[in-house]
């Protein structure tokens, strides 16, 4: 099977003496969901943003889809990847001055060189998968937090990523809300998108994750299946967390 | 005794009201014992009469001969191209270095700082004189292809022909409006949210293209209000441009007032003239506020 991502000895630190990634080293295989678990502050959102560059390392090197970003982080390689690897954040960011319609065209018109009718015939299709269509011409502050959050998905689909980053997707969201936003999720695994998901959200993971990665303090603390991890977790850390997510 | 009275803040804007009367008669007086003494009520029959001095340059044809009224039309001229210019000029410069602050690349960040620490430290006459004296006037004689010929007699560009004063004058204007529009293009930016950054940069798009599309827009409603009033700044430190001898309305009025004795007349004109300049620039970035604000409005 191909690799997707490899992560080798990971270290990353905002202040000195605190490393937010310790040494961490993991792989992600195509066509994989890895659901990536862990208290706050646990360096789990540090080491998503690591795959895309949001991050910068201060040692150890990724490999992307076969390209390779280390300490040195090199502007046209970080953006090579950027351009295969999609990203959703807790918060959307959508573009708030953009319509719907142009959130999700901008990059495949600017990035890709499409043509703007192309780009946005491509915008609509995303949105009807999202069943979200007749939002098209909108502005973001005029959707709900589950329908921006769709949207920024399509927005990352656009430039038909290999990958797929969520940074806690719908923990910003109002409760009745995560269910749409997990089902586009559900819908994207089952297409076969390789994806590494940060969440709190259990059922999500037991259901639709390959593996489940548990982190504490900037470590991998476990990798099991979600049967093994939620029924019979090796670590006492992992148990201890659990116990008090249930 | 009412209750009114009683309070401590209406004596003092009673107190407040009584002064800015008694300044304001001061004015009205100093007027009329100035007017008495130049010969009894505004008169602005001189404007007809000719001016007898010559202007270096004039963008409409103009001789000695001429009315005073047509030399001031000229000096109007002047300062409008000098402002107008240094206006589109400042604005990109402004923009340049205020985005270059939040550059990525340290070179670029610590040159556009420099600048503008530097620029804002050193009063804008001195900086007017030094472009006039140090920098301009001590151009070799270069040519610069077929294009540009560069002189101690001023800048030849295209079929233009600018003078040493015009380019010290635009050039001074530029610089130093530009450091604090930088300053308020900077302030913009560092205004909006730094997860609009991240996702532009997640899609893969160039920094450039995320600035203008992306960080630009959202940041204009902090940018336009700070920006009118450097605007205005600019036209009204233009007048210091008689510094260096350039021939601008207020150099044209100096020269008027002083030849006809009729500093009252003169300096009315020329409050009107600012007056009716600035309240143009005001307007005109109203306009654009309102329709940024509108636009902001539609995308809630």
């Amino acid at each position: 099977m191909t690799i997707a991502i490899r992560a080798t000895d990971l270290v990353k630190s905002y202040s000195p003496g605190l490393n937010a990634l310790d040494g961490v080293s993991l792989e992600v295989s195509a066509g994989e969901v890895l659901v990536v678990m862990g208290p706050s502050g646990s360096g789990k959102s540090t080491l998503i943003r690591t795959f895309n560059g949001l991050e910068t390392l201060d040692s150890g090197s990724l490999d992307v889809l076969g390209l390779r970003l280390d300490a040195a982080h090199e502007e046209r390689q970080v953006r090579a990847i950027r351009e295969r690897v999609g990203m959703v954040f807790q918060q959307f960011n959508l573009f708030p001055h953009l319509s719907i319609l142009d959130n999700i065209s901008l990059a495949p018109i600017k990035v890709q060189k499409r043509a703007k009718a192309a780009a946005e015939h491509l915008a609509i299709e995303l949105l009807d998968q999202m069943g979200i269509r007749e939002q098209a011409h909108k502005y973001p502050a005029q959707l709900s937090g589950g329908q921006q959050q769709r949207v920024a998905i399509a927005r990352a689909l656009a430039l038909d990523p290999e990958v797929m980053l969520f940074d806690e997707p719908t923990s910003a969201l109002d409760p009745e809300r995560v269910k749409e936003v997990l089902d586009a999720m559900r819908q994207l695994a089952k297409g076969g998108m390789t994806m590494v998901v940060v969440t709190h959200e259990l059922g999500f993971a037991r259901e639709v994750a390959d593996r489940v990665m548990f982190m504490d303090q900037g470590q991998v603390v476990e990798t099991s299946d979600p049967q093994t991890f939620f029924t019979n977790a090796r670590e006492e850390r992992s148990r201890r967390f659990l116990s008090q997510m249930m | 005794m009412p209750q009114i009275f009683r309070r401590g803040r209406f004596w003092i804007q009673l107190g407040v009201v009584v002064a800015l009367m008694a300044f304001g008669g001061l004015l009205i007086n100093n007027i009329t014992v100035n007017l008495i003494r130049t010969g009894l009520g505004l008169d602005f029959g001189w404007l007809w009469r000719p001016a007898g001095f010559a202007l270096a340059e004039t963008a409409l044809p103009y001789a000695p001969t001429d009315s005073y009224a047509w030399a001031l039309v000229i000096g109007w001229m002047n300062s409008l191209k000098v402002i107008l210019v240094g206006l589109l000029l400042a604005t990109m410069l402004g923009v340049a270095a205020g985005a270059a602050r939040s550059s990525r690349n340290r070179l670029l960040r610590s040159l556009s700082g420099g600048y503008v620490a530097l620029i804002r430290q050193v009063p804008l006459l001195l900086q007017l004189l030094f472009w006039y004296f140090v920098a301009f006037l001590g151009l070799p004689d270069t040519p610069v292809g077929g294009l540009i010929h560069f002189s101690n007699q001023g800048i030849r560009l295209l079929g233009l022909n600018l003078s040493v004063e015009f380019c010290s004058v635009l050039t001074g204007l530029v610089v130093f409006t530009g450091a604090s529009i930088a300053e308020i293009v900077r302030g913009g930016i560092n205004a909006v949210s730094l997860g609009q950054w991240e996702a532009f940069r997640s899609l893969g798009l160039l920094e450039g293209v995320g600035l203008r599309r992306i960080v630009l827009p959202q940041a204009l409603p902090a940018i336009l209000p700070a920006l009118t009033s450097q605007f205005l700044n600019l036209a009204k430190n233009s007048t210091l441009a008689i510094a260096v001898g350039y021939a601008d309305l207020y150099a044209v009025s100096d020269t008027t007032i002083t030849q006809t004795g009729r500093a009252i007349e003169g300096f009315l004109l020329l409050l009107l003239s600012f007056l009716l300049l600035n309240l143009l620039i005001s307007g005109g970035m109203a306009l654009m506020n309102g329709a940024v604000l509108g636009r902001l409005q539609r995308s809630r």
